[in-house]
């Protein structure tokens, strides 16, 4: 039976909703829920709702309390409301621990951005599947027997014909009423996708600017993760030379030295040869760097790199310019310039945390 | 929809309980019959979300009540044990899966709230067959649901909510005279002189004596106030500010009827926060009586104890009305014993001679119901409030610092704490405000009065209920109110906040 309180519940959860979508832009640049997040839900800290009244402000409050201690002893910060009734609280600075599963968070950053649904590329026809118990059939092994539904036939057989003594129930069940659980396969295609993160970590990069890709990539597999089944996740850094790290070390990591972005290109191209052939994955390179590479000669490697070995075969490649201590390069000046029509690559400069709602907005705004 | 659909209470729990109701009889506890609910844990929260009546109209803060009750209990941050109601019979919920000694705990402390409830004079006005009255409303909000839209109706019922403290809590038991705006006018006319004729004068030559001038002149400016007054509207400050609107303002009849079940609801509980420390108090009272003496075996007594303690434990630097009202009915029921009160007590200062007081006159018991029967929260410690139990009880104000940022003590002194308290309980920690003009400006704008004692209101929260208020009176609202020492009139007319400075 469903509570009676579900409504209510229902509806106060729906408004805790409307108040998340309405501040998404401050949660997405600040990124308060990321580090509170559960395996598949998000806790979000929310000002509490409350229904205004005339009452007291707290300042020149103050009450009785019980206990030791002499005049002047501070009561400490823990006993924020100490004393009688209802005098001295301060709701409007309680919070509100609001879940969220990240089916639901994906959905308001998708309503919130306008985000289109992504079509995806690689073969529809990889097919998984799954046996799942959901029916009842009159033969079986006996360890699918199902006992409720067993005995049920048989108490229906007996009161049938008369063979059910109230005062004495007893329930003989005999063959004909056994009853076996049965499964039934139901396959379903699934779409994979895999993002590759790579980001620049050479001496230019410093912690602010990791933060920034911290919380850009949190709503990118927030979405992706939504949008895809199957998602596998790989982190590459690269200073002057590349290589494959994990999701801790890669957020970790400090190194010094140049900048080769063509190395991390490399190891991106590397990766989709061996492992992600794109007719089966939909694939989706991100890099994140503060544009300064080593000079025009690798530049150019990249771009040949870029037209001729990535962007054919991703979904999407998306390169996030932050804005480091030293000012930004002209990286995203150049890939704009050799790319001005290529619709499977985006750019977006993200100097500060503001500019982090844009720049999700800028790249899964395409649907690819 | 029926929330509690077994009302059958499990055999040892009958037993216990009609064992727990003739202690409790034979003590004079005297209440309706009480039916008790076994719940489990997430239908009382639902029950405790919703006021304890299993059916209210549907509004999100019940919903957002449970989602923290929930929430507190698996955290293990906080549990209900019970829940009673003040209705005839009494309902009382259990939580399923407690120990015995805790449901009988709960029992007893039942019977002492059920006593309560019945015997109190602020709560003889209460509506008994309020579970019929709480589900007549949520029909009819249901059927303005239906009829006008589930977010229309809430958004008024909000608004409403906002302004359920302003009612005058102590209409229930007066008559006040200012109230009724309607006294016939011909009884008006034959009360009032058209003319100032000053005092009855029998000798012409002492006329003016008796009559001077001035006073005469006196007597006519006051005449022309009272009769400006009467020109005004309301002519009488009126505290009940929702009634007011509900007569006054331009409401759709659905929407009178949804101010009115808020302003009933508000009123039937009002009681209820007039007598939280007493109510408790007398409730513990009687479980620790009726489980020590009576109830309890050996086998019970120490998770009795332990269970007890928790309830009226003294957490420090707070105030626990469990524990307030308990140790002072205690201190009432000694000091009646030993005779401690009267003439020649207040006067001895041989304070050897008070420590050893006892006339052994036995007045405990008699005085404590006649302290249920007569008082709530405010009477009881303005009467029974003594220094002695303050030092005892090791009771202090405390203050914001805003130099540390911290909640400092203040003082230990008796006049301190007891002002302090009764302060912060008097109208239930809440402003004194009043509609003062309806007509203001002449242009039937509506001005209130906040009576300022001290402590300012929260100017964000007045800001929101002004236009709050303004949505149910339609025209510019005003609220007059003290802020950071200076006397200022807060106002809002349809679009946009002002505020400027009075004197």
């Amino acid at each position: 039976m469903p509570q009676r309180i579900e409504r209510d519940l229902n509806r106060f959860r729906q408004i805790i909703r409307g108040k998340i979508k309405q501040d998404l832009r401050k949660y997405i640049s600040h990124g308060e829920m990321i580090g509170r997040q559960g395996k598949r839900t998000v806790s979000i800290p929310v000002p509490q709702i409350d229904i205004p009244r005339f009452r007291f402000g707290s300042k020149g409050q103050g009450g009785v309390g019980q206990g030791e201690g002499e005049p002047g002893d501070p009561l400490g910060r823990g006993e924020q409301q100490p004393g009688a009734g209802e005098a001295g609280e301060e709701p409007g600075e309680h919070m509100l621990e609001a879940e969220m599963t990240i089916e639901e968070l994906a959905q308001l950053l998708g309503e919130e951005l306008q985000l289109p649904n992504i079509q995806p590329k690689g073969r529809k026809n990889i097919i998984a599947e799954k046996d799942r118990y959901t029916g009842v059939a009159r033969v079986g092994p006996n360890s699918l027997r199902h006992f409720k539904r067993s005995y049920r036939e048989a108490l229906k057989r007996q009161i049938a014909t008369g063979t059910y003594d109230p005062a004495n129930p007893v329930i003989v069940p005999i063959h004909e009423d056994m009853r076996y659980r049965s499964w039934k396969t139901t396959e379903m295609p699934e779409s994979n996708a895999v993002i590759i993160y790579s980001m620049d970590v050479s001496g230019s990069m410093g912690q602010e600017q990791k933060e920034l890709v911290r919380v850009t990539a949190f709503w990118i597999e927030t979405w992706l993760r939504y949008q895809y089944k199957n998602l596998e996740i790989r982190y590459i850094v690269h200073d002057a030379a590349a290589k494959e790290v994990t999701q801790e070390i890669f957020y970790r990591i400090r190194e010094g030295g140049g900048t080769k972005i063509s190395s991390a290109y490399k190891l991106i191209m590397r990766m989709i040869e061996e492992r992600y052939p794109p007719d089966e994955w939909n694939i989706y390179p991100f890099h994140f760097s503060d544009g300064d590479n080593w000079g025009g000669g690798d530049t150019r490697e990249c771009v040949e790199i870029l037209r001729d070995k990535i962007l054919p075969q991703v979904n999407l490649f998306c390169y996030g310019q932050v804005r480091s201590l030293y000012g930004s390069g002209r990286f995203a000046h150049d890939l704009e310039e050799n790319f001005r029509d290529q619709e499977t690559l985006v750019v977006s400069e993200i100097a500060d945390r503001d500019d982090i709602y844009d720049a999700i907005k800028a790249f899964l705004g395409k649907g690819k | 929809m029926a929330l509690i659909t077994n009302t059958d209470l499990p055999a040892d729990l009958q037993a216990a309980w009609e064992e727990i109701d003739g202690y409790a009889r034979n003590y004079g506890l005297d209440y309706f019959p009480i039916i008790y609910q076994v719940l489990d844990y997430n239908t009382l929260y639902e029950v405790a979300a919703l006021g304890g009546f299993p059916t209210r109209y549907p509004h999100w803060r019940y919903g957002m009540e449970y989602d923290q009750l929930i929430k507190g209990h698996v955290y293990g941050l906080s549990i209900i044990y019970e829940m009673v109601i003040n209705t005839n019979p009494v309902y009382a919920y259990l939580l399923e899966g407690n120990t015995s000694i805790d449901q009988k705990t709960v029992m007893a402390h039942v019977s002492g709230h059920a006593d309560f409830f019945k015997h109190n004079m602020w709560f003889a006005p209460t509506n008994r067959k309020m579970l019929d009255a709480m589900a007549n409303h949520a029909a009819r909000v249901q059927r303005y649901i239906d009829r006008y839209g589930y977010e229309r109706v809430e958004d008024f019922i909000d608004t409403c909510l906002s302004l359920d403290n302003l009612i005058d809590y102590h209409a229930p038991y007066i008559n006040r005279p200012e109230a009724q705006t309607l006294v016939s006018i011909t009884e008006e006319e034959r009360m009032m002189p058209s003319q100032v004729e000053g005092l009855p004068v029998e000798q012409p030559y002492m006329r003016d004596y008796i009559n001077p001038p001035e006073f005469l002149e006196s007597q006519r400016q006051r005449m022309v106030e009272e009769q400006q007054r009467l020109r005004m509207f309301p002519e009488n400050p009126q505290k009940d500010i929702l009634s007011f609107l509900m007569n006054y303002a331009p409401l759709d009849r659905w929407q009178h009827s949804v101010l009115e079940i808020i302003r009933d609801e508000a009123y039937y509980f009002a009681p209820q926060a007039m007598t939280k420390i007493i109510n408790e108090g007398w409730a513990s009272y009687w479980h620790s009586r009726i489980m020590t003496e009576k109830a309890a075996d050996t086998s019970e007594i120490v998770d009795f104890a332990d269970h007890h303690a928790g309830i009226v434990a003294a957490h420090p630097g707070r105030l626990n009305p469990y524990r307030l009202g308990l140790m002072l009915l205690r201190d009432i029921e000694e000091r009646w014993n030993k005779g401690r009160f009267g003439k020649d007590w207040e006067e001895c200062d041989d304070l050897r001679e008070k420590q050893a007081w006892d006339k052994k006159l036995g007045l405990g018991r008699q005085k404590l119901f006649e302290v249920r029967r007569f008082h709530n929260d405010v009477t009881f410690l303005d009467e029974f409030l003594t220094p002695e139990f303050c030092v005892e009880q090791k009771l202090f104000t405390f203050k914001y610092n805003s130099d540390t940022e911290l909640y400092e003590i203040v003082s230990r002194n008796f006049p301190e704490i007891k002002a302090k308290l009764l302060g912060n309980l008097t109208n239930f920690g809440q402003p004194f405000i009043s509609v003062q003009d309806a007509n203001y400006n002449n242009r039937g704008e509506l001005y209130l009065l906040h009576r300022h004692e001290g402590v300012d209101l929260k100017v964000s929260y007045a800001r929101d209920t002004l236009r709050n208020i303004w949505k149910i009176w339609s025209r510019p609202v005003h609220l007059e109110t003290i802020f950071d020492e200076k006397r200022r009139l807060l106002t809002y007319d349809g679009s946009d906040w002002g505020e400027r400075k009075l004197d």
